[in-house]
């Protein structure tokens, strides 16, 4: 499997305490630039496999290779996941007292290489963030607001900003729609996919809302793929 | 390290009004440690700046303590008295420069007499070296007068002319020498020292006050009236005790040895300095108790932050799981919540500072008239900077525990949705 940006193999993993893995996963892979739209319910394990592709955990066998690299035996994976992946949460997690700038900012303060990249296009990584800002339709009267004061639609755009600056090579974005409404969810995916392509990021996008799966280049069923049905879920 | 120096004050600043008591809390504590230390500074000080330029105190044979206590901070009373025909011997020593006795054991509404000469007046100093010095009016001359300390005058409200009458022993309620008032004719300036709360009369007028008193009570049909005194050997027998300064101060061992082996009457000779020590040290665990009660206020102070830090870490949670997640390290993290905690001890060592200064500019008139003491305003010294180095490890001690627990959770809570 050259050439894969991620790749998953013989994947299992099992929560401390637990007598049953909630993944086994044979193989998965996704390719530079790929957008990719994995779904499935709630309780399937999609946010377990995101954190296991973030290196937040180890799985206890199996491999998986970010880059090239092996995370499970990385020193270094808090440094290596801000440095090449870029996170969208579902709550979109902005820090309440800062402002929108200083938000989006934040990956360059503990990434140096975030920080050069977002200099070496804009100039300096307060103006990439700006750019970013703008493009994603923030203007500069929303730039000085803290987090609480913008609205749903607003924190998103800037949580997407923040995941973006610094162009890493994989943007991960977990339920970033689930609290939108069907127009803004739309137009929210338009903006990722051309933020994505300028910035040559591979997207995994994750949600359980299948209708959405039109915009992406492929889908994966995370139930086809793990082979165990986790405690409690029937299907 | 400064992006996180201004996430720390950042958000520090959204928590202010929590973050306001605990600072409070410091703040408290911190005045109320380096209060301590400061008062017991002060009267350590106070104490040792009693008496100086004395090189011997010399009294019939007793413990150095106790004829410190006496002779020197007028408190408790002498059991036995000296000789005056020893004294005066003494005052004979070629290498005696100056002696000056003191008869004590009357009093007056609990204020202690000193019967003394006018050497007193010269030879007395206190602090570095200072002598006595009259606020108002002039020394005593003749018979029935009395110079006042300080502070007698004041919480009696006397002045120059005024008429007092002195009490037998040094209860506050023993028998009056009433037949024989005293007239004040001088206001000793504030010294901070005993002589402040002491009144001074003539050795003669002590004499004079119990001429018709015999064994501690007033002779059955006898009374003699204060113009007649005079008709009377008033040359005092005895003395309480005598202080001497000598001509060459390396003299002092040799002196002190020549007194306490003097044959004709058991007699002691104490270097003040040294018996201060000794007396200290027996003051000193009152002295360490309370350095105890306010380390104790400090701990209780810095726990407040623990726990405030403590408490809002799971509303942080949420916030240093971010931070987590768009990078910062635990390192990060630690450094974040440690710098914190450092603000925090910071700003309230600070007020704590300004605090203790307020009280003791505005609380320094009272503590004066109260208990001759004057807490300082301004920092002290170095024993001072060790408390506030204390305060300060404690403070991040206090910061760091929380800060290893949070970034221990941090990272899972961000990037999991289980929250």
């Amino acid at each position: 499997m050259a050439g894969a940006l991620i790749e998953v193999t013989s994947l299992l993993f099992r929560w401390p305490g637990a007598s049953s893995p909630c993944l086994d996963i044979e193989r998965l892979s996704i390719d530079a630039g790929q957008r990719v739209f994995l779904f499935g319910p709630s309780g399937s394990g999609k946010s377990t496999l995101l954190a296991l592709l973030a290196g937040v955990m180890t799985a206890q066998q199996g491999s998986v290779r970010v880059l090239g690299t092996e995370l499970s035996s990385l020193k270094g994976r808090d440094r290596f996941r801000v440095d090449h992946v870029g996170f969208i949460f579902q709550q979109f997690n902005l820090v309440p007292y800062l402002s929108t700038v200083q938000n989006v900012l934040l990956p360059c303060r503990f990434s140096k290489q975030r920080a050069r990249r977002a200099a070496e296009t804009h100039g300096s990584p307060h103006e990439a963030a700006l750019h970013l800002l703008d493009a994603m339709g923030l203007g500069a009267s929303l730039r000085k607001r803290k987090a609480t004061e913008l609205s749903v639609g607003q924190q998103q755009r800037v949580a997407a900003a923040r995941a973006l600056i610094g162009a890493p090579e994989i943007l991960i974005a977990d339920e970033p729609t689930s609290s939108l409404d069907a127009d803004a969810r739309q137009a929210f995916l338009e903006l990722l996919e051309r933020q994505c392509d300028r910035f040559a990021s591979t997207l995994l996008f994750v949600s359980h809302d299948r209708q959405l799966a039109t915009s992406f280049d492929r889908e994966v069923n995370l139930p086809a793929i793990n082979r165990v049905v986790p405690e409690g879920f029937d299907g | 390290m400064k992006h996180l120096l201004i996430l720390a004050i950042a958000s520090a600043w959204n928590r202010r009004f929590t973050l306001t008591l605990t600072l409070a809390a410091i703040a408290l504590s911190v005045a109320m440690l380096l209060g301590v230390e400061r008062a017991r500074n002060a009267a350590h000080e106070s104490f040792a700046h009693s008496i100086s330029g004395t090189d011997l105190v010399v009294g019939p044979r007793t413990s150095p303590v106790q004829l410190m206590l006496y002779a020197v901070f007028r408190l408790g009373e002498p059991t036995t008295n000296m000789k005056w025909t020893s004294y005066e011997e003494l005052a004979q020593n070629a290498d005696v420069a100056w002696i000056v006795p003191l008869s004590i054991g009357d009093s007056h509404h609990g204020f202690p007499v000193v019967g003394t000469n006018i050497a007193y007046f010269d030879h007395y100093r206190y602090g570095l070296s200072q002598p006595l010095a009259l606020a108002a009016g002039r020394r005593f001359e003749g018979l029935f007068e009395t110079v006042l300390g300080a502070e007698v005058a004041e919480r009696m409200k006397y002045k120059v002319g005024d008429r007092l009458t002195l009490s037998h022993g040094t209860g506050e309620f023993g028998a009056e020498h009433a037949d024989k008032p005293f007239t004040v004719v001088g206001v000793l300036a504030r010294t901070g020292t005993p002589v402040d709360r002491s009144i001074h009369v003539s050795l003669e007028s002590m004499e004079a006050i119990h001429l018709d008193w015999q064994g501690g009570m007033r002779i059955p049909g006898l009374s003699i009236p204060p113009q007649f005194a005079r008709k009377f050997d008033l040359a005092p027998k005895e003395i309480t005790a005598a202080l001497v300064g000598l001509k060459v101060r390396g003299r002092v061992f040799q002196v002190q040895r020549t007194i306490n082996n003097y044959a004709a009457e058991a007699l002691v000779a104490v270097v003040p300095g040294v018996a201060l020590n000794q007396l200290w040290g027996i003051v000193g665990v009152v002295e360490n108790t309370l350095l105890l009660v306010s380390g104790m206020i400090v701990v209780i102070g810095l726990s407040g932050m623990i726990v405030a830090v403590w408490a809002g870490l799971n509303e942080r949670r949420r916030e240093l799981a971010i931070l987590r997640s768009v990078g910062a390290s635990p390192v990060a993290v630690i450094v974040l919540l440690a710098l914190e905690g450092l603000l925090l001890t910071t700003v309230g060592v600070a007020l704590g500072f300004g605090l203790l200064t307020v009280l003791s500019l505005a609380a320094a008139p009272w503590m004066q008239a109260r208990f001759g003491v004057v807490v300082p305003a301004w920092p002290g010294g170095a024993e001072e900077l060790m408390l506030v180095g204390l305060v300060f490890a404690a403070g991040l001690l206090a910061a760091l525990l929380p800060a290893l627990r949070a970034c221990r959770l941090s990272l899972v809570d961000g990037l999991t949705p289980r929250l």
